[in-house]
């Protein structure tokens, strides 16, 4: 029994918190992502980072999209990183930031959605979870002081409303509700510059995911950290559907369909689809 | 462990005190069942509470049955969830195996069980869905920390024995999810009773067609139309009759289920508290 780790003795007694990531705490506080360190130098131009999300809700639901470069300064890290997370059957976050932690962030976060699920029999309500993932958020707040935030946007089914929610945080924590569309990261400007004028309310959810793929293909127009479509190496956006059906990200192929026939409408309108003045 | 009243007690026959005890409270409760059928990994329990689970998902491909006493088999449910959580985030969440989550099991079992005055009045089963069904893996732990690797079919408490017999000659190879069911249903009811009715059930699965997180709890509405499209396809060949009327040609419902007691009765009398409000 000696060598087994200090948390295996805790198992069966002290069963007092739902929560996974106190657990770990009390437990086995060397398996939390690393807090309140001072790094010796900043790394934050160093290490990846992700960029940008946008999430627009639709009828009965929410989609999430996320372009998939990653930057270290004015390198390209890597060309297909994934950034939205499905975090149970009936939500999902995206992170911008710096990856690796946001990658360990969006971990946790399922295994503490889960745990709680499990544990209780019943699955937080929406608000619980935007709020849970607030406290996540801050904790890593001397982190992102030094130069490694991670913002996540996050977006759920809620049964209650038969619709789709989305919240977003700020290095402090948040949550701040986002009604009808919303985007983090470097491209978010153009990307919400874009969603205003191409959301639009109780869309099917085909439209919205049209609408995102537009919104981050305008961020990479204009945002040099963020990826458009890859045609040659078929490098396609992670879209992810949310509704009363559950988690769902789209293959590779549906992608590549709504990608193609925006594309076809950027071929004759580089600019893209215009909104009427009038 | 002292011996009680100053008298010597042979080693032999405090175990065999402690055994008895446990059996018998195992025994006063409602039998489960777990099975496999085509998709996956079937349970069910008789069990009138809706709060109260005997059936419980433990991680992505890990189910967890349990009879006896509620609060004992409660603790070793959540314990499991910390264990398999914990280790799906420290490694990968497929190196979480239902292997490692028996084993940790067996030895809290038999510790408490050689060390403790009195054992634990619970035995469970820990069931992994595999991605085929040779890789299913079905382990039934009693109280003393006995693991047994079944195969196809487990049934744990009340008449285990008798219902075992009955589940055996109606249980075939990759039987659909009705068929299944009927076969599970009709092994719990005893010659000539009455089947519980679905709001007194409670049936769950892991499937492997599933995505993420194979466990699925079988609400009424659907429990009600697999039991009926069970009705409907069980009656002829499979012998799955409903009732039991057919039933009492066969000659194994009719053995006692547990062995008359030699010694007399050590554990105290009355109702043990299974968590099913009965």
């Amino acid at each position: 029994m000696a060598s087994q780790p200090a948390w295996m003795n805790s198992l069966f007694i002290d069963t007092g918190s739902s929560s996974f990531t106190e657990f770990l705490g009390a437990h086995a506080p060397n398996l939390l992502p690393t807090r309140a360190q001072t790094l010796a130098a900043p790394v934050g131009e160093q290490i990846p980072h992700a960029t940008t999300i946008v999430a627009a809700t639709c009828e009965g639901g929410v989609v999430m999209a996320g372009d998939r470069r990653a930057t270290s300064g004015n390198i390209i890290s890597q060309r297909d990183i994934e950034k939205v997370f499905r975090t149970d059957d009936y939500s999902c976050i995206g992170i911008a930031g710096t990856a690796s932690l946001g990658i360990e962030v969006a971990l946790l976060y399922r295994v503490e959605l889960e745990h709680y699920e499990k544990r209780e029999g019943r699955s937080l309500s929406t608000e619980g979870k935007a709020h849970r993932l607030a406290t996540m958020i801050r904790e890593n707040l001397p982190m992102a002081m030094q130069g490694l935030a991670v913002v996540p946007l996050f977006a759920a089914y809620d049964p209650a409303r038969d619709g789709g929610r989305i919240f977003s945080y700020d290095v402090g924590g948040g949550p701040y509700e986002q009604f009808g569309y919303h985007s983090i990261g470097s491209g978010s400007i153009f990307a919400r510059g874009s969603l205003k004028k191409l959301y639009r309310e109780n869309s099917s959810p085909q439209d919205a995911v049209l609408a995102c793929l537009h919104a981050l293909y305008d961020a990479a127009d204009d945002d040099s950290a963020t990826g458009g479509p890859d045609v040659t190496r078929r490098i396609w956006p992670v879209v992810a559907v949310i509704n009363a059906d559950g988690y769902r990200r789209l293959p590779d192929d549906e992608v590549a369909e709504f990608v193609e026939s925006m594309l076809e409408t950027r071929m004759t309108a580089p600019e893209g689809p215009t909104a009427p003045l009038r | 462990m002292s011996i009680p009243f100053g008298g010597y007690a042979s080693p032999e026959q405090i175990m065999r005190d402690r055994a008895e005890y446990a059996r018998k409270g195992i025994a006063r409760g409602r039998s489960v069942v777990v099975m496999q059928y085509a998709d996956g990994i079937l349970f069910v329990a008789p069990n009138p509470s809706r709060a109260l689970h005997k059936i419980s998902e433990i991680y992505d491909r890990i189910g967890f049955a349990a009879v006896g006493r509620y609060n004992e088999f409660e603790s070793l449910r959540l314990a499991g969830i910390r264990y398999a959580d914990i280790n799906g985030y420290t490694f990968n969440r497929s190196d979480v195996t239902g292997r490692g989550l028996a084993n940790l099991y067996a030895q809290h079992l038999g510790m408490i069980f050689t060390e403790s005055i009195k054992s634990l009045e619970v035995e469970i089963v820990v069931a992994e869905v595999g991605d085929v069904p040779e890789d299913d893996q079905i382990y039934r732990l009693t109280f003393d920390g006995s693991v047994f690797d079944e195969q196809g079919m487990a049934v744990i408490g009340g008449q285990a024995e008798a219902v075992a017999g009955r589940l055996k000659e109606r249980y075939r190879e990759g039987l659909p999810l009705p068929r299944a069911l009927d076969a599970a249903l009709a092994a719990l009811t005893e010659p000539g009773g009455e089947r519980p009715p679905a709001t007194q059930l409670e049936v769950a699965v892991l499937d492997r067609a599933r995505e993420h997180r194979k466990f699925l709890r079988l609400t009424p509405p659907r429990l009600e139309r697999i039991l009926q499209e069970g009705r409907e396809s069980g009656g002829g060949a499979a012998g799955g009759e409903p009732a039991g009327d057919a039933t009492a040609e066969h000659a194994p419902d009719t053995t006692p289920a547990v062995p008359p007691p030699t010694a007399p009765p050590i554990a105290p009398e009355g109702d043990i508290d299974t968590g099913s409000g009965e």
